[in-house]
């Protein structure tokens, strides 16, 4: 059943994050909300990072408390949740083999199913059987959004995915991601540039040492 | 053993040290005190436990001492594991672990097919021969595994992130590992007789034993060593695969060395 749109797509409840002797978030309260692309901006080491990786697990609070739609994050098998809430890393990160395999590891499918998931973001389909770890910083990227949406994802975590990539690759990156908020999924943006968040932001969250200031 | 060197044979036998030690010299090297150190060392080390293991071995004496030597054996593998790779979390306990396990899976064969009688004889030396062959690969494996998981963090997270269990996201990354350890290990099993000759068989032979049966002895030692780096090694991945990853498949943060 679909959720009422009312429902935020994450609420964060006084959330705290503590590591190396340093708390890397403090107090967080926010929401974020399902429809459209959230743009989380903020400096290098603001915590920025930490919120979108708290989004599927991949770290978990030290305290307070996050809801996934209505449910409590924690509650949800990681390894489910993580197939609804995909990310995509700062870096491109290639598994060694060719891109069908990559995108092999990310569901089983047919050959002509993984053209389809390619050209979802401009990549030929004559890429299938090249060499992933030969591939450009901007194809390895889009590589690796494909292989993240081949799981069905319902969200996308973008962490600073262009923040290597030259401007006509980031351009690309930014394009997709605007299609596929079009097109239903749910996206959460993290930069540190203020223009490329002003290009994509429906909502905006902004966020300095640890704490959501806007 | 008709053919063991008399004292006066040993002390001859010393003369190759002295050539070592002028070959140092000669080139410079700057060795002469370590060669010399290492060589002393050596024959009083060996002096003692040759002492300490004619006490334990001893048909007259229980088995149970035997056992208890090689139960400190472990201890100290266990514990030289853990001085050699600091880095790895729960180094002690993991290496006596893979020691132990070893040592059921290799000295259950060789005693329970009655390849070897179960005497103070041969369960010392086995044993020796299982943990002390296993310490290099062990250290190896736990480091590299370490090194793998701390630089392909991003990689292994982008495995995870896909909703891939731990077990799966680390497989790739402990197999390299293992399969690293274990080449050597195969290597030589492969060299052997061809290009070197094992020391175990060089023993015997020197101590007047039929080349033969020094064969055999030789061949059930070296498949004792492959099984049990095999085993070792797996231990240390599997159980450190548990430590390195949280019940909830997130990678823990471990540093690996600055070298």
């Amino acid at each position: 059943m679909p959720p009422a749109p009312a429902v935020p797509l994450f609420t964060f409840d006084d959330v705290w994050l503590r590591a190396e002797d340093r708390d890397i978030l403090r107090g967080v309260t926010t929401t974020i909300p399902a429809e459209g692309i959230t743009v989380i901006r903020g400096a290098s080491g603001s915590g920025k990072s930490t919120l979108l990786r708290l989004c599927n697990r991949l770290e978990v609070p030290t305290s307070g408390r996050i809801l996934f739609r209505t449910e409590d994050l924690l509650s949800i098998d990681p390894v489910q949740l993580r197939r609804r809430v995909g990310m995509v890393f700062q870096r491109p990160t290639p598994f060694p083999g060719t891109v069908l395999e990559n995108l092999l590891a990310a569901a089983p499918m047919t050959p002509e199913q993984a053209e389809r998931q390619l050209d979802r973001v401009g990549l030929p389909a004559d890429f299938l059987e090249r060499d992933a770890l030969t591939l450009s910083g901007g194809e390895s990227q889009r590589m690796c959004l494909a292989r993240t949406l081949a799981t069905g994802c319902e969200v996308l975590l973008a962490d600073e995915i262009t923040s290597a990539l030259d401007p006509e690759a980031t351009a690309r990156l930014e394009q997709l991601g605007k299609e596929l908020s079009a097109s239903g999924t749910s996206v959460l943006w993290v930069t540190h540039d203020d223009e490329q968040a002003d290009r994509m932001a429906d909502h905006l969250i902004r966020i300095e040492g640890g704490r959501v200031v806007e | 053993m008709s053919n063991e060197p008399t004292l006066w044979g040993l002390a001859a036998s010393g003369i190759l040290v002295a050539v070592a030690v002028g070959i140092s010299l000669w080139r410079r090297l700057g060795l002469e005190r370590s060669m010399l150190w290492a060589s002393l060392r050596a024959l009083v080390q060996l002096l003692l436990i040759g002492s300490a293991l004619e006490l334990i071995i001893d048909p007259a004496r229980p088995l149970l001492l035997s056992w208890a030597w090689v139960v400190l054996m472990l201890l100290f593998a266990g514990w030289t594991s853990h001085r050699r790779a600091p880095e790895v979390p729960g180094a002690f306990v993991l290496s006596l672990a893979a020691y132990s396990t070893s040592c059921v899976v290799s000295l259950g064969v060789l005693f329970g097919f009655s390849i070897f009688p179960v005497e103070g004889r041969t369960v010392v030396p086995l044993a020796g021969m299982v943990i002390g062959n296993s310490l290099a690969s062990t250290v190896l494996v736990g480091r590299r595994i370490i090194s793998e998981l701390d630089e392909k963090r991003d990689e292994v997270e982008a495995r995870l992130a896909l909703g891939m269990t731990s077990t799966e996201a680390g497989q790739p990354y402990l197999r390299a590992a293992v399969r690293t350890a274990l080449i050597p290990q195969v290597e030589t099993t492969k060299a052997v007789g061809i290009v070197f000759l094992p020391g175990a068989m060089v023993g015997l032979i020197l101590a007047g034993a039929e080349p033969l049966s020094a064969v055999r002895v030789q061949l059930a030692v070296m498949y004792l060593i492959l099984g049990s780096v095999a085993t070792t090694t797996s231990v240390v991945a599997l159980g450190l695969s548990r430590r390195l990853f949280t019940s909830d498949h997130r990678l823990v943060r471990v540093s690996s060395p600055a070298t």
